[in-house]
């Protein structure tokens, strides 16, 4: 729904064909997924379904039938690339294997994402996305500096963790095609989810085996600074040097109590911790995240605002930068989504198309690219085949 | 034979993201050449404030992070400041494909090895800096750590309780930089090796995490909706959340999707009276009262511990899995068979346990193979083996503190 379709995004967005394949007349999970345009739910109007699939080219087909099986098979001929999630054995079992596949096209890379990878005795269990994140000890220790100690550890973001996974298996999918480019041999790639998140974390991880620590929701959080509240939201500030705590004191008009003993340096400070912690916030409270944002980072202090996704649409850094961009698509009309984070000095992200309507590029692949002729077409339509 | 065997990575800066940058490709077969110097250290060398007095005796430089962020690459330490310094650099620069920067934007032109510069010496090079806001735009000199470019990057505002503050978020958002970086690097090393051109990559770790919001930013640009934290709920589905479990701060996050999973959790619950009353009857009528179901199964996970409930649940069909925690994680059966931990030894450090590459590859497995690097480990071999420098040489760069 979300992981692997991220993976094949990134790989469109650079320029790569990508052909999404989805069952006839239901298609990918996320076409049922908010948030949908003017809240009508519909499978076209999607913006989670828009945004991780923009670039590609849609068919459907239907697996589950000997023809469908065979159009897959000279698709795979044709393809660098195989990205699937479909969950260890899915497709061994439809005659869809590496094995199979790899000799109808030696070049193939094959990239598989499931919950706990291809082998272990959890290789079969299930897990939803919330289920994958609470997998590889992240969410153990969410949220830091523990709000409310009695309450459960949370995920990140809405689908954060799924589109890390995505960038992970982008990530390997890249590693093998480079190899593939340069010998002709391709290779299977087997990407865990939770071993995918883990490696997000191997620094909190790293503490139990190495110090015996076991990082929980109350060992994170600074003394002084971390997130606080402010006016209309939350500041992020981080105070890892003296001149950071100078600069915050300039940003704050100079009061007198930061000129008091015991606030004169970073141990007097934490030993103060409670104190320091509101005399900030009293000071932050009078002010508004963008002011407290902008003034400490003219001063060189670090700190950041929580932006909200409003924010980030009305940052004028991020216009400048150019980090939204504006789509044309038949069913959403003109959409503005995020592009990417990089900016290629020769190739940059392309903005070709927004994401296909389900089988909108039937005639285009099976017709055009495979030679079947349009009363093929029909008659595959006919028999629930595309 | 790796993946990346013969890819040549040169590496400053000395912040997280851009040594995951690296670390991922040194794991898939890279030589990456960490460039630091003693008097601007990697930012993990600074001890850990919990770290005992003999270990930081032992090891002053060296943290477990830095040999978890460092696995397998080799380290020299120059002087930038010294022309002689910037000299070397260049010759490194000679010999690489690929060069990783996280410096604050124009430092690197400042110190005479911007992109234009370097271009020159090696054409077809592949250069990426990674900052908080990017090379341009009126924010492009802004600094920040990774709380603050999560923070910015609007991941933070989404991430907690709907009635409790944002949330930091610091090292995955380094490693979801770093990652995002190292695509970017191999699509461009594809594509060199395909035309011969290299390029410039400019990255900004702050959009990076916007980048992964983007169903929240849509909902906004389509609907004017601004959304915020949702802690484990769904839009969808219901129960979906994480439950109190036997023992202290035990979890286990369920998700039920079908009715299927449904029934198949009320019988594993033993199908109590509550289970068939008409507000849990479907889906949509457990999402309005997911507050009253969560409360329900909360009694009946609190009997058991989360392991035994995941087999269980696991058996009936229903998506259960713990709420790991790192020492959990480290003792599982599941993750011990598929090789998770990985034992070096490391020079002053001495055994150290690691975390094994993520991706599993059929042909050309990424992998570990040796501890990260001591500072300057390496300056003989670089300086001598790959640039061919006299051993009187570099004895005399090393006295003159261009090597240190």
């Amino acid at each position: 729904m979300v992981a692997g379709p991220y993976c094949t995004k990134l790989l469109a967005d650079l320029g790569a064909e990508v052909i999404k394949v989805e069952q006839p007349g239901i298609g990918d999970e996320a076409r049922r997924r908010g948030p949908f345009l003017d809240d009508v739910p519909h499978s076209e109007r999607s913006g989670l379904f828009f945004y991780l699939n923009t670039n590609k080219l849609g068919v459907t087909l239907n697996l589950g039938c000997a023809k469908g099986l065979e159009i897959f098979k000279e698709i795979i001929k044709e393809t660098d690339i195989l990205v699937e999630d479909r969950g260890p054995g899915a497709l061994d079992s439809k005659g869809l294997g590496y094995g199979i596949l790899s000799e109808l096209n030696p070049r193939l890379v094959m990239t598989s994402i499931t919950p706990f990878g291809q082998s272990g005795p959890y290789t079969d269990y299930k897990a939803y996305p919330l289920n994958s994140f609470h997998s590889c000890g992240e969410g153990f220790v969410t949220p830091a500096q523990n709000p409310f100690p009695e309450r459960p550890p949370l995920k990140q973001g809405k689908y954060l963790g799924e589109y890390e996974v995505g960038i992970h298996a982008a990530l390997a999918t890249l590693g093998a095609l480079f190899y593939q480019r340069a010998t002709g041999i391709g290779q299977n790639v087997d990407i865990s989810k939770q071993e995918a998140l883990i490696a997000m974390s191997t620094a909190e991880l790293s503490f139990y085996p190495n110090l015996g620590v076991v990082p929980t929701r109350g060992t994170r959080g600074y003394t002084v600074g971390g997130i606080m509240p402010c006016k209309d939201g939350f500041v992020e500030i981080c105070l890892y040097s003296e001149q950071d705590w100078r600069g915050l004191v300039k940003l704050m008009g100079e009061p007198e109590w930061a000129e008091e003993e015991e606030y004169k340096d970073t141990s007097s400070r934490a030993e103060h911790s409670t104190e320091v912690q509101q005399l900030l916030t009293d000071w932050l409270m009078q002010h508004t995240m963008e002011e407290i944002y902008q003034q400490g980072q003219k001063l060189r202090v670090p700190i950041g605002a929580y932006y909200t996704p409003k924010d980030l649409l009305n940052s004028a850094h991020l216009k400048s930068r150019g980090l939204f961009a504006e789509i044309e698509h038949s069913e959403l009309g003109r959409i503005t989504c995020p592009t990417a984070p990089y900016k290629f000095s020769k190739t940059p992200w392309r903005k070709e198309r927004g994401a296909p309507l389900l089988g909108e590029h039937n005639e285009t692949i099976y017709h055009a690219c495979l030679g079947y002729s349009k009363e093929d077409l029909a008659t595959m339509r006919g028999l629930g085949i595309i | 034979m790796q993946a990346l065997s013969g890819v040549n990575v040169l590496e400053f800066g000395g912040m997280l993201a851009g040594a995951i940058t690296t670390k991922h490709l040194a794991l898939m077969g890279a030589r990456v050449i960490k460039v630091e110097s003693s008097k601007r250290m990697d930012i993990t060398r600074v001890q850990h404030p919990g770290a005992h007095s003999a270990l930081i005796e032992a090891a002053p430089t060296d943290t477990f992070m830095t040999n978890e962020t460092n696995l397998n690459k080799l380290d020299v330490t120059l002087n930038l400041r010294d022309p002689k310094g910037i000299g070397l650099a260049k010759r490194l620069v000679e010999i690489s494909d690929v060069l990783v920067e996280n410096f604050r934007p124009g430092v690197m032109d400042r110190i005479g090895l911007g992109y234009s510069t370097l271009k020159k010496i090696k054409p077809d090079l592949i250069m990426l800096s990674i900052s908080m806001a990017g090379g341009t735009g009126p924010e492009a000199h802004y600094t920040g750590y990774a709380p603050i470019f999560s923070a910015l990057g609007g991941v933070g505002h989404l991430t907690g309780y709907p009635d409790g503050p944002a949330t930091e978020i610091r090292f995955p958002v380094d490693v979801m930089v770093g990652t995002t970086a190292a695509f970017a690097i191999l699509a461009a090393l594809i594509h060199r090796n395909q035309t011969g051109e290299g390029q410039y990559i400019d990255l900004s770790a702050r959009e990076a995490a916007s980048c992964l919001i983007g169903e929240s930013i849509m909902d906004y640009t389509m609907n004017g909706r601004s959304r915020s934290r949702d802690a484990n709920c769904d839009e969808i589905m219901a129960p979906h959340n994480c439950y109190p479990c036997k023992g202290e701060d035990k979890w286990i996050s369920i998700a039920v999707k079908t009715e299927e999973e449904w029934a198949s959790l009320c019988q594993a619950m033993g199908n109590p009276s509550w289970a068939s009353e008409e507000r849990f009857a479907d889906s949509f009528n457990r999402l309005k009262n997911r507050e009253i179901l969560d409360n329900f199964i909360s009694k009946w996970t609190a009997q058991y511990t989360h392991y035994d409930l995941m087999h269980l649940l696991q058996k009936a069909g229903v998506a259960a899995v713990p709420s790991f925690n790192a020492e959990e994680l480290c003792s599982d059966s599941h993750l011990n068979q598929r090789g998770l931990l990985v034992v070096v030894d490391h020079q002053t450090l001495g055994a150290q346990t690691v975390f094994s590459p993520p991706a599993k590859f059929s042909l050309t497995p990424a992998k570990i193979s040796t501890a990260g690097p001591t500072l300057g480990q390496h300056n003989r071999y670089v300086f001598g083996e790959l640039l061919n420098l006299p051993p009187e040489e570099i004895t005399s760069l090393i006295e003159s503190e261009v090597i240190c």
